[in-house]
């Protein structure tokens, strides 16, 4: 964990509450805090005493780019900052996605839900860089309310996308469009917890890794408010996760 | 050069900082962040005899100002804690640590508290009565003097080392509990523990944290507990030192506080929002204290009711 300085720098609106933002660092140390695809990061916002963990959807030397959905005060808030807000922002908080070639084998699929789309571009990038190739699975409500379709595409991996009204791709779940795939037997996830709920039950899976959501105080760690019970005991979703194991996981 | 030193019920500490209970977990996470050995002591996570999973998901809601919790005294349980967070902190923090204990029952509370008498590094016990006794229907050790009372003779038979009562706000007059803790025997107090809360959803419809209700903390409850602080300096603090806690964010805050009547400081929320927050209030103190013409940082303490 690093506290950092972000410049508030761009937004781009992608459905009418989803947004894309990029934060620069004042410098390269700063972004360089983020370690993992699937970390987070934790703003401090002018007015409000806790801060607002966001998801790093990807990274560069001097910059953060996040994808936020407004979900209450404090993202509607984020998203209309005045440009070049400075942001004070703990980075490289949790521990990310283990995409090993050895942990997660041949064929991963990855696997977003709405909002939780977002750390899987990060994660897409990285394996690519790492020689793996990745298909990815992104659900949404419908056409109108999906993003970030092009941004996967341009990235050259296969791109399946599903919506519970039919109008884009698989009409349905992301299980509905998982049960397509030939082979699917390691999943990296990040969604509702609905959807992980379904996605992890699916009986193809031999192994997965899934990222939680919580309400969080800290996001470090110390005051345990976003502890769930997992199979090896208590767990903090801000520093033990928020990616978690297929085999770990209750329910 | 400012002393910052001040003594609690014969223990020395080397400023008045001190991490709250609840907010520093036993000091793992903050030895990562920074070296703990700035601190003049912390006050570690409430623990109980029984490990404790806490309560159900989201136990966490935001507050103008601060922010509700309800994470339902989670913790490894005594044993636990001696056999793995003790040694640790020992490698971690060389300073004096507060125990700050929990029970469900009178005998729990001894118990918990003699447990501890052979950890040297804990010099000062912080006992919670903010717990519900499961023989009295629920109803909260804190709530009236008897039942304070009760736990502070408890626990006074149990131990030889200083007890601190840890008061909750949720009462009519804190200075009663006060006084009936003072006159079994308590070596000081600590206040205020958290105000009960809640938040609804409008969403919803229902209570944001599952537990319906949470503890209000953070900066929206620092005049809560100057006054408090104040009231109790007044009944006891001839007597018996208090440590002043709720909405500590500055060292102007910390200042304050002190003037009010206490003899040391907790700084809880302000730090999970910045982690660094204890460490800036402690590097702040000095010129606080120049500002406010003192050169001991003791000579604060209740300075605001002999108009010093």
């Amino acid at each position: 964990m690093k506290q950092c300085t972000f410049i508030w720098r761009s937004r781009r609106q992608l459905t009418p509450d989803t947004w894309e933002l990029v934060l620069m660092a004042l410098n390269s140390q700063d972004a360089a805090a983020v370690t993992a695809p699937g970390q987070f990061v934790n703003l401090a916002l002018p007015g409000k005493f806790l801060r607002r963990p966001i998801s790093v959807c990807d990274w560069g030397k001097y910059h953060l780019t996040l994808l936020v959905k407004e979900a209450g005060e404090g993202t509607k808030e984020l998203v209309r900052l005045p440009p070049e807000t400075e942001l004070d922002v703990l980075a490289g908080l949790g521990n990310g996605f283990d995409f090993a070639p050895e942990t997660v084998g041949p064929a991963p699929v990855l696997v977003g839900g709405g909002i939780g789309v977002a750390p899987l571009y990060g994660l897409a990038k990285r394996m690519l860089e790492n020689g793996q190739s990745p298909r990815a699975v992104l659900g949404f409500r419908s056409r109108a309310d999906s993003f970030y379709l092009e941004e996967f595409a341009a990235l050259g991996i296969p791109v399946l996308p599903a919506s519970e009204d039919g109008s884009l791709g698989v009409k349905g779940f992301v299980t509905d469009a998982l049960n397509t795939l030939p082979d699917c037997s390691y999943v990296l996830a990040c969604g509702p917890t609905a959807m992980l709920k379904a996605v992890h039950a699916l009986p193809q899976l031999t192994g997965g890794q899934f990222s939680f959501e919580a309400r969080m105080a800290c996001g470090f760690g110390a005051c345990v408010g976003c502890t769930i019970e997992t199979k090896n005991g208590l767990r903090r979703v801000c520093k033990d996760g928020p990616v978690f194991r297929k085999e770990e996981i209750l329910w | 050069m400012v002393d910052l030193s001040v003594s609690l019920a014969g223990v020395t500490l080397k400023n008045p900082i001190i991490p709250a209970s609840g907010t520093f977990g036993y000091g793992r996470e903050f030895a990562e962040i920074y070296d703990l050995n700035i601190l003049g002591s912390f006050s570690w996570k409430g623990t109980t005899r029984d490990p404790r999973p806490g309560n159900p998901q989201p136990r966490i809601a935001e507050t103008p100002g601060g922010m509700l919790n309800a994470v339902g005294l989670q913790n490894p349980g005594m044993e636990a804690v001696l056999r793995e967070e003790v040694p640790n902190i020992a490698k971690i923090f060389r300073g004096p640590v507060i125990a700050n204990v929990c029970g469900f029952s009178l005998e729990e509370y001894a118990e918990n508290c003699a447990r501890l008498n052979d950890a040297e590094q804990v010099r000062i016990l912080e006992v919670n009565i903010s717990c519900p006794n499961v023989h009295a229907g629920g109803k909260n050790f804190g709530s009236d003097p008897q039942s304070a009372a009760a736990v502070t003779r408890a626990v006074r038979a149990a131990t030889k080392k200083p007890v601190f009562m840890k008061l909750s706000p949720n009462v009519t007059d804190i200075a009663e509990i006060a006084k009936a803790c003072e006159a079994e025997g308590a070596d000081g107090l600590c206040l205020i523990n958290t105000l009960l809360g809640m938040r609804i959803d409008l969403r919803t419809k229902r209570p944001l944290i599952a537990n319906r209700t949470g503890g209000l903390s953070g900066p929206a409850v620092f005049p809560v507990a100057v006054r408090m602080v104040w009231d109790v300096y007044e009944a006891v603090g001839e007597k018996i030192p208090v440590i002043g806690c709720g909405g500590v964010s500055s060292a102007e805050d910390a200042a304050e506080m002190m003037l009010a009547g206490a003899s040391a400081v907790e700084v809880g929320a302000a730090s999970l929002r910045d982690p660094w927050a204890c460490k800036k209030i402690i590097e702040d103190l000095p010129a606080v204290c120049e500002r406010l013409g003192v050169s001991q940082i003791s000579e604060l303490t209740g300075g605001a009711h002999h108009g010093a």
